[in-house]
């Protein structure tokens, strides 16, 4: 197994026992019990005693019962540190004397001797009864702790914004644009497409159930208004918080790791002015244009199935459009959209935030981030089609 | 100076001839040429951007140099490839200038992780073990095995990277800068404990180093990289004598005597 031995594994002269053979192989470690009188046994090790080779021997070295009155090393040919704990060990635990041991053993052997055994690599756990509580009491706290933390979060992005205004001069504009250009203008070719299938769907299935009742010239209406009223944003938000809202998460997260973060604020530059305020603003006016961009695909796609299969002219699918959506429908949607937008920037700022210690933690977090902006999106969405509706905007 | 002679002499465990790494239009060594003894501790010395850790990462794989050819412990490392290479990659440990520990395991889960590749089949029980005492043995506390690295401190991060890097109780052992940012009274145990392990466990060791203390107290011979190659390997009142203005700014600066000063009242 080994090509060539290191200079520290001395070659030992072998002493002529037919050795109980464990393994097969020629250099595998072996062991013997030679009778050394009064009641104790002389343990003679043999073959190569290290980590490649120990596995086997030291499984069966747990099946000799004592007591041994030594281990002699004589015949090993050559031992490692493992081998040499594995030696230690045992002598410890018989509480026999180690002979026969060549310079380069002894040597490993003392560094091995003021180690005790025992003790785990594990993280310390604790036990159900105390770790269930433990954990619950824990959720709730973080709970708290995160509610604090959202709250403390948005008052610092107040404050960044104030002393922006008050010094305008140290607005990140160039950083704003970089921004813009991330979670907009590359954003376009994929939400163009989910929103012109997204038109195309809703289209196609509509007419085929509004056919029952011969209406299926309705399904201008129900594209125009549930494109612009609802699911453009919706789908939109979603996407961005997919895009973007991870990105943020997961950049901000791996800065704070590599200390980038705390470097800025040494030299006195505020990650909330440079980092999350370019990213939040960024995130509400790109969602603005993308939920309006992502409406009017999802039309276009509405009228290309209307073209296709219902007989209703391209042009005359967008003219009707004009006819039968009300203005109101479209503010619906321009007022939801920078909100998500909003939420979406504040999600996964926040949460890159509070990334501490490890690279797992950036993606806890990243996960976070995407699921509880979605979650909040959703949410919000319910309460503006109620609040709408109330107001006369149905 | 090193030469084809050595390929396949088990005194010498790493052989480099005419090695050239190029990125892009940059040069960054260019034929050079190097044989480490078995058995010896190495240092490695150059300015900055004089391509030391590429070298590093040449020898063990992770780079694959332009051209020339390296041999490690009798195999050719430029004409493996992974799968081929553990073999030889269970011979040697590696310690990152940062420790490059595993965020998410724990101190002895990350000494686990190479015996846990490389023998599989051994009981878990003795596993645990074998990570413990090699913690214990580069110095650091028994609580720290335990711990994860995000809390321990950077001197300790360097002493758990050893442990790992000894775990499979390795012939070759690289260092890259393993006093950088550490304290003097931690740097001179950390030179110390390298020494004590190269002595008990026979190591051969490569250590990139800038840290001239450690070059005087324990490496055997220096390896000096400047203009693209290894200029000269040898010990440090040989590396004088060659009058090469370099190492002379080198050895012959303020730090330099200060630590020739250091030495010789250690010695004395």
């Amino acid at each position: 197994m080994m090509e060539v031995s290191a200079v520290c594994r001395e070659s030992l002269a072998g002493g002529g026992k037919s050795p109980h053979s464990l393994n097969p192989m020629q250099d595998a470690a072996q062991y013997t019990l030679e009778d050394a009188g009064a009641d104790a046994a002389r343990l003679v090790l043999s073959g190569q005693l290290t980590l490649a080779n120990i596995g086997p021997l030291e499984h069966s070295l747990k099946g000799v019962a004592g007591p041994l009155a030594s281990i002699d090393l004589a015949d090993v040919d050559e031992i490692d540190t493992v081998g040499a704990w594995v030696v230690c060990r045992l002598a410890r635990e018989h509480e026999c004397d180690i002979t026969g041991a060549g310079p380069a053993a002894e040597r490993l052997l003392a560094a091995m001797r003021g180690i005790d055994a025992g003790g785990d690599t594990r993280a310390p756990r604790l036990p159900a009864w105390e770790r269930v509580p433990t954990a619950v009491g824990e959720k709730i706290y973080a709970a708290r702790s995160g509610v604090y933390g959202v709250v403390g979060f948005f008052g610092q992005i107040l404050i960044g914004a104030g002393s922006l205004v008050r010094h305008p001069t140290r607005f990140p504009f160039k950083a704003l644009v970089h921004q813009m250009e991330l979670v907009g203008v590359s954003a376009l070719p994929i939400i163009g497409l989910m929103s012109f299938l997204i038109g195309i769907v809703i289209a196609q299935q509509g007419s085929v159930q509004l056919e029952q009742f011969g209406a299926e010239s309705l399904t201008v209406n129900l594209v125009g208004r549930i494109t612009l009223r609802e699911l453009g944003v919706l789908m939109t938000a979603i996407m961005v918080a997919g895009r973007s809202g991870s990105a943020f998460a997961a950049q901000i997260g791996t800065m704070k790791l590599t200390e980038e973060i705390d470097a800025m604020r040494t030299i006195g530059l505020s990650p909330i002015e440079v980092l999350v305020i370019p990213r939040i603003l960024a995130a509400t006016f790109m969602m603005l244009l993308l939920g309006f961009y992502s409406s009017v695909v999802a039309i276009i796609g509405g009228a290309v199935v209307g073209d296709l299969t219902l007989g209703i002219p391209f042009l005359t699918f967008l003219l009707r459009i004009q006819e039968v959506v009300p203005t109101h429908d479209l503010w619906v949607g321009l007022i939801k959209a920078p909100m998500f937008g909003l939420i979406v920037a504040l999600a996964g700022c926040y949460h890159g935030m509070q990334v501490r210690g490890n690279s797992e933690e950036v993606g806890r977090r990243t996960t976070m981030a995407v699921v509880s902006a979605i979650f909040a999106v959703i949410v919000l969405d319910a309460f503006f089609a109620v609040f709408f509706t109330e107001i006369g905007w149905g | 100076m090193a030469g084809g002679k050595h390929y396949d002499d088990p005194d010498y465990p790493i052989v480099i001839e005419g090695l050239v790494n190029r990125f892009g239009d940059v040069t960054v060594h260019d034929g050079l040429d190097l044989a480490v003894r078995r058995g010896e501790i190495l240092g490695v010395v150059g300015g900055s951007g004089t391509g030391k850790s590429v070298l590093m990462r040449s020898i063990i794989g992770l780079q694959r140099p332009t051209a020339g050819r390296i041999d490690v412990l009798g195999r050719t490392i430029t004409e493996l490839d992974l799968e081929q290479g553990i073999g030889v990659r269970r011979r040697w440990g590696v310690l990152f200038q940062g420790g490059a520990l595993f965020s998410t395991l724990t101190v002895g889960e990350n000494v686990e992780v190479p015996i846990r590749k490389y023998y599989p089949d051994l009981d878990p029980a003795l596993r645990r073990e074998i990570a413990r005492y090699k913690v214990i043995l580069t110095g650091l506390p028994e609580d720290a095995v335990a711990k994860y690295p995000s809390e321990l401190s950077g001197g300790m991060k360097k002493r758990a990277g050893l442990a790992r890097a000894l775990a499979l109780d390795p012939e070759l052992l690289f260092l890259d800068e393993p006093t950088a940012g550490l304290d003097p009274i931690g740097a001179a145990k950390f030179d110390r404990l390298t020494r004590e392990l190269q002595e008990t466990l026979g190591l051969t060791v490569f250590l990139i180093t800038h840290d001239l203390d450690t070059l005087y107290e324990i490496c055997d011979r220096v390896a000096v990289i400047a203009e693209r190659k290894v200029i000269a390997v040898g010990t440090i009142p040989e590396l004088m004598a060659t009058g090469h203005p370099w190492i002379e700014e080198y050895f012959g600066g303020p730090r330099g005597r200060a630590a020739h000063a250091a030495h010789l009242r250690g010695e004395a």
